[in-house]
């Protein structure tokens, strides 16, 4: 089974070449060095193939795991030894927290060369070991292009997570003949795919036997593409729905059944919904601990159906009464073939009674905030952002307060348009992320929500994105704090901020026009919306909006590290009105 | 609760490090650790002697399985199994040592591989109760060095591993 002419010999480097433009590869995030220069001699001599040149390899990582979240297919990155290995490690470990699939290729010291400290060299397959699903080190050019249709397979398939594929100096200058396998069988790595139809059997009978029930999705119904099968059986049950940070937008965020994220900051009625349910429904959502909260509190009524891919997350932090290992996708269409030929149903009066008592936590309107001050509040501009986009915009964000807004504030209506680091929380992703978004969807409209501590953190991608003209927006959060850092700060160690203020910061519109786009400043409430308006009319150039805003605005509700989920801070002033 | 795994892996270079890397980034416990090729050059059979709840067993058979490498894990605790270690003791073997130190190898089963004017070497193999009494029974003066390999298991009757 080939693609390419059989009998070809080409050195290494063209196979590399050769191997990705076979595997459909269009986009490759990288930055050249001594140990990858035969490939990038290669690479200048295609099209096929486009090479986009980061300023930072921890760029190169977020930009290609930004493209792969919103396209689904794996985001290929290059790198040269050493140092350049060392700096993508971030980008690879914010890729395998959330399960997101990369192929990674380094560049190694030539084979006589490894071990002996030479020029650029780190043990990158050590390096990277506990943080990509898998890695290879290339040992002899003819082992090259079945390593690489091997690292595409491993990476995209079950659990989608990062591959590195280290590749020596020496390798890419041999010669071998060039075939690339059309498949892959590994006899250790099978992943499964159709759940137990036992186990979905007694799932469905529990579904339905359910008064209080819930469902809880996670990031893994995006990754499987079950977006459609998750709306059409929650909205045939008619059961109540709560998505992770990581799974927002595969349910639609405006919807009536959708109650808000849930968790650390997730919404009053998410939560206590959690605590109060008698049958917990999760699918593709891994129990993680600004989630859970306090395990022994956690949903205390429930017993909990699991549905994941990745047996190993099953009964990892909460023990389940029903697991399912099997694709989400998979296992929801048996999950909605036998509801179809079920002929019982729900008791409606239960989940009336159910409805009801939601929608009272509800009223409490937990995501409230003060609408009438001069000096800017963040949620207003992520509302006012939402508002002016439809909803239909690719977001990504960055790590801390503003993310949380994001994520809060701004109602995700489709899967892959809220794009942020969720495991790692990796701070400077998200402005690498945008362009790696905008780089796949060129039409799209991608909004960059940062805060100025995250946003230098990678700043220097600003000029990846002149060079590439990826026009992304950024709405800078600027409250002059680590915000979330402060915040707890401000919680929990009676207001000491050691260290969570920025003393010199630049000044961020010439910061950006010296970088050749397009800066503004907005300090006042009334200006916000037309100057977002503005920005959002710009479809030619990259925009820093630099908000200045409430420096003292915390993120509610909030559950405080190793609490209950029922026991959530609210805002000051919703809480006053629960009481009263 | 002590389980001993066995499992079937592929025989590739960082094989060994995957596994072990495991453990330690996991928390879990090793107590021993035994691989070598098996009869197929390309897979390798490793015995790993491992403790914790039932849940933490769990979770170690799970992640063992999730590495790209492992083609198999199976727990010997599930079935009646035999465990054997083999150890190497070099003592010192003088005068009258010399006839009582032979006489604890034989009762242990255990043979002398290995003869100079001041020393043995006795080699030993059982499980590791076994091998531990042994050398509680020997005066610890005279052990100069000792060898284990850890344990390697097998199940008992037809049952057996393969790919």
């Amino acid at each position: 089974m080939i693609v390419s002419k059989a009998g070809e010999i080409l050195r290494g480097a063209e196979i590399f070449v050769r191997a990705l433009q076979d595997e459909g590869v269009k986009h490759v995030f990288g930055y050249p060095g001594g140990a990858v220069l035969h490939i990038y001699d290669e690479l200048y001599q295609q099209t096929a193939v486009e090479h986009i040149l980061v300023r930072h390899e921890q760029g190169a990582t977020h930009a290609a795991d930004g493209y792969a979240r919103a396209t689904g297919r794996p985001g290929v990155v290059l790198v040269t030894s050493g140092p350049g290995m060392t700096n993508a490690v971030t980008g690879i470990a914010t890729a395998y927290l959330d399960s997101i699939p990369l192929v990674v290729f380094s560049g190694q010291v030539p084979t006589p060369l490894i071990g002996n400290d030479a020029f650029q060299e780190v043990d990158a397959i050590g390096i990277s070991r506990p943080c990509v699903k898998h890695n290879f080190l290339i040992k002899q050019v003819s082992e090259l292009a079945s390593t690489i249709k091997k690292a595409f397979y491993v990476a995209l398939s079950g659990r989608p997570g990062p591959v590195l594929v280290d590749i020596p100096k020496d390798v890419t200058a041999d010669s071998c003949e060039y075939v690339y396998p059309r498949t892959v069988d590994m006899r250790s790595y099978r992943p499964t795919v159709k759940g137990h139809p036992g186990q979905i059997k007694r799932a469905v009978k529990l579904i339905l036997s359910a008064r209080q029930p819930m469902i809880y999705s996670g990031g893994g119904v995006i990754l499987a593409e079950a977006s459609e099968e998750l709306v059409r059986f929650t909205r045939q049950l008619d059961y109540p729905i709560t998505n992770t940070l990581m799974g927002l937008g595969a349910y639609p965020g405006s919807d009536r059944q959708f109650i808000g994220m849930l968790g650390m900051h997730g919404t009053y009625e998410a939560n206590m919904a959690m605590h109060h349910c008698d049958v917990l429904i999760a699918i593709g959502a891994r129990f993680d601990d600004r989630v859970t909260g306090d395990l022994g509190k956690f949903c205390p009524h429930a017993r909990i159906i699991h549905i994941d891919v990745d047996p190993a997350s099953i009964s990892k932090n909460v023990p389940v009464d029903i697991p399912i290992v099997g694709d989400v996708k998979h296992v929801l269409q048996d999950m909605l073939r036998l509801l179809d030929k079920n002929k019982r149903s729900p008791d409606s009066k239960a989940l009336a009674g159910w409805w009801q008592q939601i929608n009272q936590w509800r009223s409490i309107n937990c995501l409230h905030y003060d609408r009438n001050t001069e000096v800017i509040k963040p949620q207003y501009v992520i509302e006012t952002l939402y508002e002016l986009t439809g909803g239909d915009a690719y977001v990504t964000s960055d790590v801390g307060q503003h993310q949380m807004w994001a994520a809060q504030y701004y109602k995700f209506d489709k899967p892959r348009r809220w794009i942020n680091s969720g495991g790692l929380g990796t701070m400077g992703f998200g402005l690498p992320a945008a362009m790696g978004v905008k780089m796949a969807f060129p039409d799209e409209t991608v909004v960059c929500i940062s805060g100025e501590a995250s946003l230098v953190m990678c700043i220097q991608e600003l000029s990846t994105c002149l060079q590439y003209n990826t026009p992304v927006l950024i709405v800078s959060l600027n409250n002059r704090y680590m915000g979330m850092v402060r915040q707890w700060q401000e919680f929990f160690y009676d207001k000491r901020y050691s260290h969570s203020y920025m003393d010199a910061l630049p000044d961020f519109t010439r910061l950006a026009e010296s970088f050749g786009h397009v800066g503004m400043r907005i300090d006042k409430t009334a200006d916000v919306k037309a100057a977002l308006k503005a920005a959002l009319a710009i479809k030619d150039r990259v925009v820093l909006m630099d908000v200045i805003t409430d420096r003292h605005e915390n993120v509610y509700p909030m559950i405080a590290a190793g609490k209950g989920q029922h026991e959530m801070h609210l805002a000051p002033s919703a809480a006053v009105r629960e009481l009263a | 609760m002590r389980h001993i795994l066995s499992l079937l892996v592929e025989n590739e270079v960082g094989a060994l490090s995957r596994i072990s890397g495991l453990f330690s980034a996991r928390a879990f416990n090793i107590e021993s650790l035994t691989v070598a090729p098996t009869e197929d050059p390309t897979v390798s059979r490793m015995t790993i002697v491992t403790s914790g709840s039932d849940e933490i067993i769990e979770q170690i058979n799970k992640h063992l399985n999730k590495l790209v490498d492992v083609i198999k894990v199976v727990d010997l605790n599930d079935s009646p199994h035999i465990e054997r270690e083999l150890m190497l003791v070099k003592v010192t073997a003088k005068d009258a040592d010399r006839e009582e130190l032979m006489r604890m190898s034989n009762i242990f089963r255990g043979r002398v591989i290995d003869v100079s004017d001041k020393t043995y070497i006795i080699e030993m193999t059982g499980n590791g109760d076994k091998l531990d009494a042994f050398l509680r029974s020997l005066d610890k003066q005279l052990i100069q060095e000792t060898v284990r390999t850890g344990i390697s298991g097998i199940a008992r009757g037809d049952q057996a591993i393969r790919i």
